[in-house]
């Protein structure tokens, strides 16, 4: 099915495992956990519980008429992660692996966070498992996420400011690692995106592979017939990877990641990844990152916390190097446009992240025929954004 | 035998630790030279990295120093080449950084600008460039055992070692490193980060009984180690010890003026060594 990492964890020459010899043994088990428990029924049955009950799952394929109509063009789904209980994809993936974690009888979460959705996710699980949670996020995203910061705290979390390098997501999986480096025999590094050492990317791909296995049903329930493409958005890349997954054989179906390129790919205010980085050995794999010539990873800029990540996960650096997904930049001004535009026509105020993917429909839509349809994965909803595009609209608000 | 295992021949190794800019690098020329007077047998040099993951704050506030000084990789190799060109520096040196600094080197990658087409770029022109300037070695703590084969591919071709890191929880995996190990095995004291650390309580005898079960490589205890005293005890149970956070303590503290202080320090662990 798809697309499968080989034995050492690549995908083509991108993934691997980079990471010190103090937790080799512990990735090793952790493996060997994930392939005892991934086709296990009983696990399975326990997941699939979570994800319904718990997590709310299904979640909708919504057709947006009001901005079909309105842009008169291509007919536009949106895959409503929005509506998932903690108001993001992240749940999918954090439930998963608290299970695993918790199968393999560790009884501590470690997490990084950027936009705070995945430290949400994490201490939420960790509350609902009984376990102690420890989430490491950049001091300048505490700062400009302070809701979010409140939340992990109400849900027991521990939340540590990070303040080393940029002090933003990547310096919090730096910081994550350490602590797991320093910590391994009850902890799990519950990893938020496609993205680190293997097994990590294929784990955390197939708790959001959810995505596309309702996605794909759900539209041919309503449609009769597949998407002419699938658009997400993507940092480190795990909604995307979630939305296009179960769509990878269908060669019909275009795949488009909508990558942030802050205030443009010509800038140095940017997160494009696939855009303006190049191949790299960081954060446990070999994949682009954005970068300087002797090597030294780049700081990277987005409006939004949660693509603001100098890497991209390894399964889309090959997905791009075969042609078999694109990758298009979208800027932050676009993207507040796309914000403003769908909380005002549709009714829908969707995370500054997901805002990204459905400025790029915005843009491919008009020029398509009426009888096209695209799928548009809304990973989260924008409650959490409204103070920064208030501010960055001039407007001073107090959350 | 490597001009590495050589340093080793005889008696217990002291092996300091310094970043590479940090302050500057005309300081970092003055402590190697130090370091060579006092007795370190090896020295361990940092070419700084923006994000290096096994680093506890001190080394990781040293690295960022040097970058922000504007330290390159090729200045550091030139300074190597410095202090090798006037003699002042004759033990073995070791770079100490991480994958991305050789795999990017000159905007260096797979394939064809890897450096192995006889180019100064990537992993195969690093490490002709080392071999040029007369570095000895290399340590990759990114860079497991089960994803070394492209970097020792060139390192062999150069003629340096790529030394091998063993930890606390390497258990059923350490033979299998040993057999395979070149220069020395690093031996990493604890869980975590480098810093200093009051107690180190791995059993390092336990490790290096089974190291020897399979190779005569030697072995050198780093991460945590700060007094004579604590050298001492690691050397007993090894071939050496290794020193890094408390050698860049001294020079948070004295900067410029550092040499002397990290000379008399190096003089101490060393005379802890020999008795």
């Amino acid at each position: 099915m798809a697309i499968q990492a080989d034995s050492r964890g690549r995908f083509g020459q991108f993934g691997g495992q980079y990471i010190p010899e103090t937790l080799m043994n512990a990735i090793i088990e952790l493996d060997e956990a994930y392939k005892r428990y991934k086709d296990d029924p009983q696990f399975n049955r326990e997941l699939e519980v979570l994800f319904n009950e718990y997590a709310n799952r299904p979640s909708r394929l919504y057709y947006a008429g009001k901005m079909t109509e309105d842009l008169g063009g291509a007919k536009i789904y949106f895959k409503r992660e929005d509506l998932n209980f903690t108001g993001a994809h992240k749940i999918n993936n954090v439930l998963g692996q608290a299970l695993l974690a918790r199968k393999m009888g560790k009884t501590r979460l470690i997490a990084e966070t950027g936009a705070g959705q995945h430290g949400v996710a994490t201490a939420t699980a960790a509350a609902y498992f009984g376990m102690e949670c420890v989430v490491f996020m950049g001091k300048t995203d505490t700062e400009r996420q302070a809701l979010n910061v409140y939340k992990m705290k109400l849900l027991g979390a521990t939340v540590v400011p990070v303040t080393s390098g940029t002090a933003t997501l990547k310096d919090a999986v730096s910081e994550a690692f350490r602590e797991w480096t320093s910590r391994i025999e009850d902890t799990h590094y519950c990893l938020g995106s496609v993205m680190g050492p293997h097994p990590f990317p294929t784990i955390v791909r197939d708790f959001q592979a959810v995505i596309s296995r309702e996605s794909r049903a759900q539209i041919l329930e309503m449609e009769g017939r597949l998407p002419d493409a699938v658009l997400a958005c993507v940092g480190g890349g795990s909604n995307a990877i979630g939305s296009f997954y179960h769509y990878i054989d269908d060669s019909d179906v275009q795949l488009i990641g909508c990558e942030a390129a802050g205030r443009g790919i010509d800038t140095f205010e940017t997160a494009a990844t696939i855009s303006t980085g190049r191949l790299g050995i960081f954060h446990g794999m070999k994949s682009l990152f954005c970068q300087n010539e002797y090597g030294q990873i780049a700081p990277v800029y987005s409006i939004s916390a949660g693509l603001d990540y100098p890497g991209i996960g390894p399964e889309h650096a090959y997905l791009n190097d075969i042609g078999r997904a694109q990758y298009v930049p979208v800027t932050d001004e676009e993207a507040v446009q796309a914000f403003e535009y769908t909380s005002a026509v549709e009714g829908i105020i969707p995370a500054i992240e997901s805002s990204h993917a459905i400025a790029h429909a915005m843009k491919i839509a008009p020029g398509m025929d009426r009888d096209r349809i695209l799928v548009v994965t809304v990973s989260g909803r924008g409650d959490k954004d409204c103070a920064a595009i208030a501010r960055y609209r001039g407007i001073n608000i107090a959350e | 035998m490597s001009r590495i295992q050589e340093a080793f021949a005889g008696k217990k190794a002291f092996i300091p630790f310094i970043t590479a800019g940090y302050p500057d690098l005309e300081t970092t020329k003055a402590v190697l030279r130090a370091a060579q007077e006092n007795g370190a047998d090896l020295i361990e040099i940092g070419i700084p990295f923006s994000d290096p993951t096994a680093e506890g704050p001190v080394i990781q506030t040293a690295n960022v120093r040097a970058l922000e000084g504007g330290v390159t990789t090729d200045q550091v190799l030139e300074l190597v080449e410095e202090v090798r060109r006037d003699g002042s520096v004759t033990v073995p040196m070791v770079f100490m950084t991480y994958a991305n600094v050789i795999y990017s080197y000159h905007e260096g990658g797979d394939g064809e600008a890897d450096g192995s087409d006889g180019s100064d770029r990537g992993r195969y022109g690093f490490c002709r460039r080392c071999a040029e300037v007369g570095i000895d070695g290399l340590i990759l703590p990114d860079i497991p055992f089960e994803e070394k084969d492209q970097f020792e591919d060139a390192c062999r071709q150069s003629g340096l070692d790529l030394i091998s890191l063993i930890a606390p929880t390497s258990e059923d995996r350490i033979q299998m490193i040993a057999r395979q190990a070149q220069g020395f095995i690093y031996i990493v004291s604890s869980l975590g980060v480098t810093g200093v650390r009051s107690d180190i309580t791995t059993d390092i005898g336990a490790i290096t009984a089974k190291i020897r079960e399979v190779t005569a490589v030697p072995c050198a205890v780093g991460f945590g180690i700060s007094t004579p005293d604590q050298a001492a005890r690691m050397a007993e149970q090894s071939d050496g010890a290794i020193v890094g956070s408390a050698i860049i303590r001294i020079i948070d503290r004295y900067q410029r003026e550092a040499a002397p202080y990290v000379g008399e320090y190096v003089r101490s662990m060393k005379d802890a060594l020999r008795s």
